[in-house]
């Protein structure tokens, strides 16, 4: 029964193929000159090119952290490339000159470009390998005053705000992988809403990683001022290789007084074979910092990677600001998560609240890691926890990792968790009544991830499903 | 409808049937009765397809099929219904998706058009009086934090629901008090129709008192001893199953 299962929740990746464009690809390796010669390919002022530097030397003073509960072999930096995009891109002045064979690709991927099929109500800005190819709707949302675009592109049009922002919730030197994406990032999302602005569509972002050896460093800063409002929402795939591939990103969310800011993921890079062979591993900081009755809410699916080692996290900066973390980690075949967040309580009557619920299959090894941190002036700070795992056959693991550090006695913790496995009985309930077994694993995971579903954005939450092979139909019910 | 010949089936090396025969014809009632660890609900799990046992010889025949050769959900989509002893928990599949779900694959099966959820609502309302259910149970969770009364209710509404030619009730009555009996049973009755027929598994006699059988069977040692009428269950209340043991083991 349990191979059952298991050949089951093996679906085949259907986004591993590989593009055929011309690159400009730097030669592998990283040194200071790497660091000059992707900021001079960029066309970067002096000061970010200083910030990288600054990077990149703490960086080399740095070591891979070992605690996450992950085994890998060792990295080799050096083996690496740094940068490397299709030669068509650049600078384009509309997307009508975007390589068609870019085009296709995020066709095939679902996700459509061009002018006349665009998905109504999303924004969207394309990353292919370390460039931005296009990003939609500007005009729509330049109405409004939102700036979306790439970050190269934010670089040399809002030049303060980047500056501003930049590195002030994840400061260059805040880990081993932030540092390096500080010192080689190439490209990325730029978001800016205005003061007291709705964003009036959703935005999106969508990564692809298609050069061979090549590494994504994106970077990704959203700002919404006092009183705004914007939901985003992430995706990424890449090819089937056979040798696994760094992706080390950092995403930035400042939410100043009385705005809200909605952060979604549906994280699908390619996991590698059954074998364990290729697949991407995904080092990832994401932070938010949240003033004075702001609310940041992170929703994360992830159900790709050979490796993840992820904490969206939200600094409770301000009185009465709100973080959440709603996510959901699958892990298949030899995949490896160790994920969770981190909510800092600084601020009076700051609430936070954290739904997981990991799925482990194969031989996945799955853990949850979670940080609530209450600091003495964080006067009736609140947290709810709840971490739920489901394990799926006999060869898989679910670990929990939960830190709880409180300095103030107001503060009100609440901690829940369970782990359950996918029995047999399960599923021969659901057969008697006529469902067949992959139908019946379905319909009992997405039960399992209804409280994390019901958080995502309409056009995700069908990814989501997708994904798993599930029926949301009965989890938002 | 269903004939079950010299019917052997094992746990791991250990068999628990041992030559079971059994005819049920459209229309009746039978009860399967017997001591604990006689094979009652192995029986029926082996009607319904349960992996977990495996028949090594001996045939049953349903509906002039080969019901052995069908995956337990082909035999649900056919007809047969098992309310479970201990029936299972869901969480987050709300009790409305889950019985549409069933439905509509049964419905599939008989090339009948699936109903959406406000078309079902219609089917559910009626069915929800027959085991004197609230609406509101439909959008808990399947079986998860029900009440043992509740949970067995719940296992008649979805045999209410799925309208079974077949239906076989394993130890439906243990655990429950004796007004959650009465609605089962009277649940139970208000289903039975000409062209159906109902296996009842059960220990005591009580359900029956509600539930009046054609025939009742004793089950010991994956045999069935002895077949009657509906008055051996009484003289089994009475004098216990001892005095029917003992030839097997003298």
């Amino acid at each position: 029964m349990s191979s059952t299962i298991e050949s089951l929740v093996n679906k085949e990746y259907q986004y591993g193929f590989v593009t055929e464009v011309d690159t400009d690809t730097i030669p592998p390796g990283l040194t200071e000159e790497t660091v000059r010669l992707i900021s001079k390919k960029k066309e970067e002022p002096a000061w970010l090119l200083e910030w990288r530097l600054k990077a990149f030397r703490r960086w080399q003073t740095m070591t891979e952290p070992r605690w996450p509960n992950v085994t890998y072999e060792p990295i080799d930096y050096q083996a690496h490339t740094y940068y490397s995009a299709p030669k068509s891109v650049t600078p384009l002045q509309s997307l009508d000159e975007v390589d068609p064979e870019l085009l296709k690709t995020y066709e095939k991927l679902g996700i459509s470009l061009t002018e006349q099929k665009r998905l109504a109500g999303v924004a969207v800005d394309a990353i292919f390998d370390s460039v931005s190819v296009g990003t939609t709707m500007k005009s729509e949302l330049a109405k409004a005053g939102v700036i979306f675009c790439s970050f190269g592109e934010a670089v040399r049009e809002h030049p303060e705000l980047v500056q501003k922002y930049l590195g002030s919730v994840v400061p260059y030197s805040d880990n081993f992988f932030a540092a390096l994406n500080s010192a080689v990032f190439s490209d990325g999302s730029f978001v800016y809403v205005p003061k007291g602005v709705t964003c009036p569509l959703e935005l999106s972002t969508y990564f692809r990683i298609n050069a061979a050896n090549t590494g994504q460093f994106e970077r990704t800063l959203i700002v919404a001022d006092e009183g705004a409002s914007v939901s985003y929402l992430e995706g990424c795939t890449a090819p089937k290789r056979d040798e696994h591939q760094l992706h080390a990103a950092v995403v930035e969310i400042v939410a100043l007084d009385r705005s809200s800011v909605k952060y979604s993921t549906v994280q699908n890079w390619y996991a590698g074979d059954s074998e364990g062979k290729g697949g991407i591993y995904n080092f990832v900081t994401k932070r938010g910092k949240a003033f004075t009755d702001a609310k940041i809410s992170w929703t994360q699916v992830e159900t790709g990677s050979a490796i993840t080692w992820k904490y969206p996290s939200v600094i409770l900066q301000g009185d009465n600001s709100v973080g959440e973390f709603y996510s959901v980690a699958v892990v298949n075949g030899k995949q490896q998560a160790d994920t969770g967040t981190k909510m800092i309580h600084i601020g009076r009557n700051t609430r936070s609240t954290i739904i997981s619920k990991g799925i482990s299959a194969g031989q996945g090894q799955n853990s949850y890691r979670g940080q609530v941190k209450v600091l003495p002036k964080a006067e009736g700070a609140r947290n709810y926890t709840q971490c739920d795992s489901m394990l799926i056959g006999n060869r898989c693991g679910a670990h929990t990792f939960p830190y709880i550090e409180v300095a103030n006695n107001s503060a009100t913790l609440e901690h829940e968790a369970s782990t359950s496995k996918i029995g047999e009985d399960q599923i021969f309930y659901c057969k008697a009544r006529g469902l067949n077994t992959e139908h019946a694993i379905s319909l009992i995971v997405a039960g399992f991830c209804k409280e994390v579903f019901k958080e995502l954005p309409m056009e995700f939450a069908l990814e989501a499903q997708q994904l798993l092979g599930i029926s949301l139909e009965g989890s938002v019910g | 409808m269903l004939k079950i010949t010299n019917l052997h089936a094992s746990v791991g090396e250990k068999e628990i049937l041992k030559g079971i025969s059994l005819t049920v014809n459209a229309g009746e009632i039978h009860a399967i009765m017997g001591p604990n660890g006689s094979g009652k609900s192995t029986l029926a799990q082996v009607i319904a397809g349960h992996p977990g046992y495996e028949v090594t010889s001996g045939s049953i025949e349903y509906d002039g099929q080969d019901l052995l050769e069908l995956e337990a959900e082909e035999r649900a989509q056919a007809g047969v219904f098992l309310a479970f002893q201990y029936p299972i928990e869901i969480p987050g599949v709300t009790n409305a998706y889950f019985l549409r779900a069933a439905y509509n694959e049964i419905r599939k099966a008989h090339s009948e058009p699936e109903l959406d959820p406000i078309e079902f609502l219609d089917v559910m309302e009626e069915k929800l009086k027959v085991v004197e259910m609230d609406a509101s149970m439909m959008q808990r969770s399947v079986n998860a934090g029900f009440s043992g009364g509740e949970k067995k209710r719940n296992e008649i509404l979805q045999m209410a629901v799925l309208a079974p030619k077949l239906a076989v009730l394993d130890e439906t009555d243990s655990g429950l008090d004796i007004d959650a009996l009465r609605i089962v049973a009277e649940g139970v009755n208000k289903l039975k129709r000409p062209d159906n027929a109902t296996i009842v598994v059960t220990h005591y006699q009580r359900l029956l008192n509600y539930i009046i059988p054609d025939h009742v069977h004793v089950l010991a040692g994956g045999r069935i001893i002895k077949s009657g009428g509906k008055e051996l269950a009484h003289e089994l209340e009475a004098k216990g199953y001892d005095w029917l043991l003992e030839p097997v083991t003298a």
